[in-house]
Order: structure tokens, then sequence, then C-alpha cells
């Protein structure tokens, strides 16, 4: 099968070829993306450049569609929804949330489908080969410290599922966008000039809603599963001083258990592939207020 | 008859030749697979023929994914029936476990893979507002509190409205019998609780005899008029109907069955497309001398109408005639569930609130969040 990166193709090539149903592979996972809407192409080709493409054949695990709605919320204050295979599972978004959709939709097929794994509500950065998994409760500033990291060399693996196969219990990447909401995506843009972000998506459920290119290096190791050293629970705080400090195993055991997508589907092998995880992992808690200070603890947990 | 389901078809007549579908196959027979309820089912067909090996990697996870979500739903009935078997211990006679509930509980044929949505039990009359009673202590509530919809439960139905458990979210339905009361066909449930054997796990509950286990879910297939499970309840059909037929006597006991019960055209109806779907052996004689069993013409007129409803597992294999079958389908299942006199003013009743709901929300149908 010829691949090719989705990046070479002219805006006006992607979108035919999205009219009709474009082959798009992240990780282990393969989605056939449908859509006619340009701020989806736009967006796919701002932040999916370096993601392969290949023949529109074979198996695909999730054939998605994002488009206008039928009826009168086509033209009247436009609304898209999103299809997996011709059902639609959320209710219709305004026009402008075509893309962030399309995010939120592909995360929906893989948290709510693919209970081969045992899917973490974390984001997951890797360096040295080692990788350090960041549960977070919303407002607790994951997304940013992610960007931040995936930005600094850290290998992104992905920014919302972590992704532990069940067979080796290695992390499988995805090496999708990260998702910023809010303050974070100014702060992000400051932070780092070549930052490269997608449209923003104003008034959605998180707020404003912009998605951040993944590091070209990290999409193409997207194939390549990494083994898990920390969990850091990370917590921003206004004026705080960074500070690292050791974690209960207990707590983080039923913190990972509890905001899982389907540990306890998996019963059993729910239980051990979690137990085993926090076993090998060391547990932190990390205050910070500065991401440059944040950095450098990070840079030094792992060197 | 459209092919397009031509390989979901194969898959489930014979297992082993999924070892041979190649990624195109697989790309539009997971989807339908999975619409159908089915995607399970190939998963276990596939571990017990030993070809899981041999599918893509991806097509078995998948698989897997389903039935890891098939293990846990049955490990959930489990619990709740050692739960219930606290609740009702205090109630006379048997309790027995219907579709797939019992497939779960007592690890029948159509059990592995195979996914669930509620518990369904089925009491003696006179039990069954004990049994209500029992439940709400234990947790159970029940919805439906509009007067009309409990009068159209507990007046012309087999059941009472659906319940649900105040913490584990459970919906149970709870039956007094496998037709509603005011049916065309008036079976005789108090018979099946009779020929119901206990489980050994579970003593307080049991589940109906073969024969009858066959009968109810045919009855409970062909009587229905929802369509989005025909062909998964056709296939535990064919499940128990390969599981049973080798065992000396059944065949003659089902017909026996049929008669005493009243149930000869929904077996008939079970038999006819279990055959024609799915290449179910049936010996040639046990249609021929299925009581109750439409004509020649009468059974053709009907194939017009079940094999479009059943290709309404995914809308890639949709037959042109799907839309008016399945209507026409609905409109029946209403026709034998009760007289005309009381049909007409419920349909009138039931299409008119919809329209006002559906106006009131201004959304068809409450759906997900998005995440």
């Amino acid at each position: 099968m010829p691949v090719a990166k989705l990046g070479l193709l002219s805006l006006d090539d992607l979108a035919r070829r999205l009219a009709h149903g474009l082959t798009l592979t992240t990780g282990p996972f393969r989605f056939r993306v449908h859509s006619r809407q340009m701020s989806v192409v736009r967006g796919l080709a701002t932040l999916y450049g370096e993601f392969p493409i290949d023949d529109d054949t074979g198996f695909r695990d999730f054939h998605v569609r994002v488009d206008p709605v039928a009826g009168p919320r086509q033209w009247i204050r436009p609304q898209v929804n999103f299809w997996l295979d011709g059902h639609t599972p959320f209710k219709p978004l305004p026009l402008n949330h075509a893309f962030a959709l399309l995010e939120w939709g592909m995360n929906w097929c893989i948290a709510g489908h693919s209970h081969h794994y045992l899917l973490l509500h974390a984001a997951v950065l890797e360096r040295q080969g080692r990788c350090v998994i960041l549960p977070g409760d919303p407002g607790a500033g994951k997304s940013t410290l992610t960007a931040a990291l995936a930005l600094n060399g850290w290998r992104l693996l992905s920014d919302e599922l972590t992704i532990v196969d069940r067979d080796d219990g290695l992390i499988v990447p995805l090496a999708r966008p990260v998702s910023l909401k809010n303050q974070s995506i100014d702060i992000i843009r400051t932070f780092h000039t070549g930052a490269v972000m997608g449209e923003l998506a104003h008034d959605t459920h998180k707020g404003t809603v912009a998605h951040l290119r993944p590091p070209p290096d990290s999409v193409s190791r997207m194939q390549d599963k990494g083994r898990a050293a920390h969990i850091v629970f990370p917590r921003w705080k206004a004026g705080a001083t960074t500070r690292l400090s050791p974690h209960s195993k207990a707590d983080a055991f039923m913190h990972a258990a509890n905001h899982a997508f389907n540990y306890s589907m998996l019963g059993r092998l729910g239980f051990e592939l979690n137990a085993s995880l926090i076993d090998t992992c060391g547990c932190w808690d990390f205050e910070y207020s500065e991401l440059r200070e944040a950095l450098k603890i990070f840079n030094e947990l792992v060197s | 008859m459209t092919n397009k389901w031509a390989h979901l078809l194969l898959a489930l007549r014979t297992p082993t030749a999924m070892a041979g579908f190649d990624t195109d196959v697989w790309d539009l027979l997971v989807r339908q697979a999975a619409s159908a309820g089915l995607l399970g089912r190939l998963g276990a067909l596939a571990r017990e023929a030993g070809i899981e090996e041999k599918l893509p990697q991806a097509v078995r996870h998948h698989m897997q994914a389903v039935m890891t979500l098939a293990e846990q739903q049955q490990r959930a009935v489990r619990w709740e029936l050692v739960n219930l078997s606290e609740t009702l211990s205090e109630l006379q006679g048997p309790v027995v476990l219907l579709k797939g509930a019992a497939y779960a509980a007592a690890g029948l044929a159509p059990g592995p893979g195979r996914l669930f949505s509620d518990i369904d039990l089925l009491v003696p009359k006179s039990q069954i507002h004990i049994a209500e009673a029992a439940l709400m202590l234990g947790g159970w509530n029940s919805s439906h509190h509009d007067s009309y919809d409990q009068r159209y439960y507990r007046d012309w139905m087999h059941e009472l409205p659906p319940m649900t458990h105040i913490h584990r979210q459970t919906v149970l339905d709870l039956h007094h019998n496998i037709l509603p009361e005011t049916a065309r066909i008036r079976t005789h449930p108090e018979r099946i609780l009779a020929q119901a054997s206990p489980l050994a796990d579970f003593p307080r509950f049991g589940i109906p005899c073969p024969a009858d286990q066959v009968l109810h879910s045919a009855t409970h297939l062909f009587h229905e008029g929802e369509w989005e499970h025909g062909l998964r309840d056709l296939v535990d059909l064919d499940a128990l109907l390969r599981a049973y037929g080798h065992e000396s006597g059944f065949w003659t006991s089902l017909i026996t069955r049929a008669t005493e019960l009243k149930l000869g055209r929904p077996l008939f109806y079970g038999l006819r497309y279990c055959q024609k779907l799915l290449l179910t052996p049936v010996p040639a004689d046990v249609l021929q001398r299925c009581p109750r069993r439409p004509g020649a013409a009468g059974a053709l007129a009907m194939d017009c109408l079940f094999m479009p409803a059943f290709s309404t597992a995914h809308h890639s294999c949709r037959h042109w005639f799907a839309g008016v079958a399945v209507f026409t389908l609905y409109v029946r299942s209403h026709w034998l569930r009760m007289p005309f006199h009381l049909l007409l003013p419920h349909l009138v009743r039931k299409s008119w609130k919809q329209r006002v709901e559906a106006l009131v929300k201004r959304e068809p149908l409450e759906r997900a969040e998005t995440p």
C-alpha cells in the first residue's frame, strides 16, 4: 500500500479526498474520515500534515463523518453533526465547532469501543525512553503542561487517552493534536513561538478551544509503544513554588481506576493492568505556576 | 434479496470461513456485525473454531472489545442474581429467567459474546404484585408513572413497566406471561413455569426447558414490532436449535410443546428463517408437523415482509422494501397484541403523544453529550 503524508496534498486535493473519504492512521487505529466542511479540511491540513494516509481500502477501525445537518439548520444558525458509520451519537453543534467535533468524535470512538485496551483518562509523554502519565482533573493544567512538554523535546503519545495494551502492558501512542482551552491557548502561544494551532472554536461546552499540532517526531514514532515510568498529578496554582512530592500509591491506583474509561469493564484484567502500572511507576504530586520551572523538574525526573 | 450481507451470513453459518476473509471484506463485515449486535458472537464463533489467530489483528481487537463488554455484562447479571435471590426469597413459586439473562446465567449456547440490556423475569400471575413489592423494597424503581402507561402495562400487557435499580441502574422486566393479556394467542405461562428447571448456581431462579426456550425466543422475535435486533434474535434461535437438535426427543418435544402452548405459528417462522438465512439443520418433517402453520401462499407472503425486515441489521444491506416491511410488521405486532377496539385508540394516543413530546423537547431523541 503506498503510504503518503497528508501534508503532501494540496488543500484542493485534500478537500477532494475528504469528500469521498480519506483513510488516516493514528497509532493502532485507521480512521476513514469523510467531510465536505472546509474548516475540517483546513484543520486537518494544519494539524495532521505529518500523519500517514494511504489507499482508501482495507480495514478501517472507524468510519466517521462531520458534515452539516439536514433540514433548516443547515442554513439558519447552521449546525454540524458527527456520524460514526451512519449513527449520530451526539447532539448537533454550531458550524464553527466542526473541527473540534471531529476531534471529540474520534476520542469518543476510541474511548467507547477500544476495550481491547485499558483506557485511562490521562495525558502521556515520553523522554529518554520513559513515559510520564499525567492524569488531571479539569482545570488542573494538564493540557497546558502537555503542550509545553511536547514543544520542548518530549515525545507526545496522547493528551487525553493513555492506552495500555493488554498483551504487554506498554503504552500505545496516538500522537494526535493537543486540545487547549481558554487561557491555555494564549499561554502556549506566548510560551513557544513555534506553536502551530488550528482555528479557534468559540463558546463550546469547554469554552474556547484550539488544537496544537503534534511534534513531527512524535507522529513519525507513533507505532513505537512506550514504557511507563512515572505518574504525575499536576496542579497549577497561581504563585505556587514548583514542588514535586510523593503521592500515595494506593490513592494513585484508585484515581487511575476511577478516571479510566473502561476499568471495571475489564474486570480482573483491568485490576492487574492497573496494579502493575502503579507498581512500576513513581507516583507524584506536582504543583507549579511557572512552565519553565515545570519543564526543568520534568527533565530531571526522567534523566 | 440483497447479497451485500453474504459474508455476514457465511460467517454465522460457517465460522471457519472467516479465516479466509480479506481486509476489504472485514471493513464492511465488522460494521455490519457491530450494528446487528453480532460482533461478539462472531468473536465467540472464531474462538470456538480455533481460527482467531488467522484474523487480522485489528479485527480481533474489535471482537475482543465486544467480548470484554459481554463478559462484564455476564458478571453483572450474576451479581444481580445474587442480590435478587435475597430480594425475592419470600416469593412463592418459581422465578424463571428469560432470554439474555438465562443465556448468561445458565451458560446456554447463545450466551458467549452476546450483549443484553435488561433482565427478564417470569413469575406466576398470582405472585406478580408480591414480587413487585419485594423488588421495590430491594431498591427497584418503576418507570412510566403516567396513569395511562400504568394501565397499559397492568391491564393489557404481559409485564409490568420496566424497573430500574436505584444504585446499579440495571433494568428489569417483570413478566407474568410471554404474550400480552389482550393478545390473539392465549398461551399458557403456567406450563412454562411448571417445566422450568432450577439453576445450580442460583437455586431461586429457573430457566425454561429447552423446547420452551426455543418457543419463547421465536415468539418474542415474531411478535415484536422492533427489528433492530431481528437478526441477532434469529441467531440466538439458531444457536439453541444447533445445541439441542442432537438431543434425543428434542424435536418431538418441541412440536408437542408448540401444540400445548399454542405457539406453532411463531415456531414455524423461526424454523423457516433459521433455515433460509442461517442454514440451521432442522429435520425435514418438523416444519410439516408444525401446528398452526400458515399455508404455502401465506408463508410466501410473509417472506416478503420478514426477509427485508432482517436486512435492517445494517444500512449497507438494507433491502429496498425494508421501510414498508418494518412498518407493516410494526402494525402487525400491535394487531397481534390487542383487539382492534383497544388498538386504534392506543396507536392514536401514542403517535399524538410522541409528536407533542418532540415539539416540547425540540429534540427527536435524547442523545449522549459530546465528550
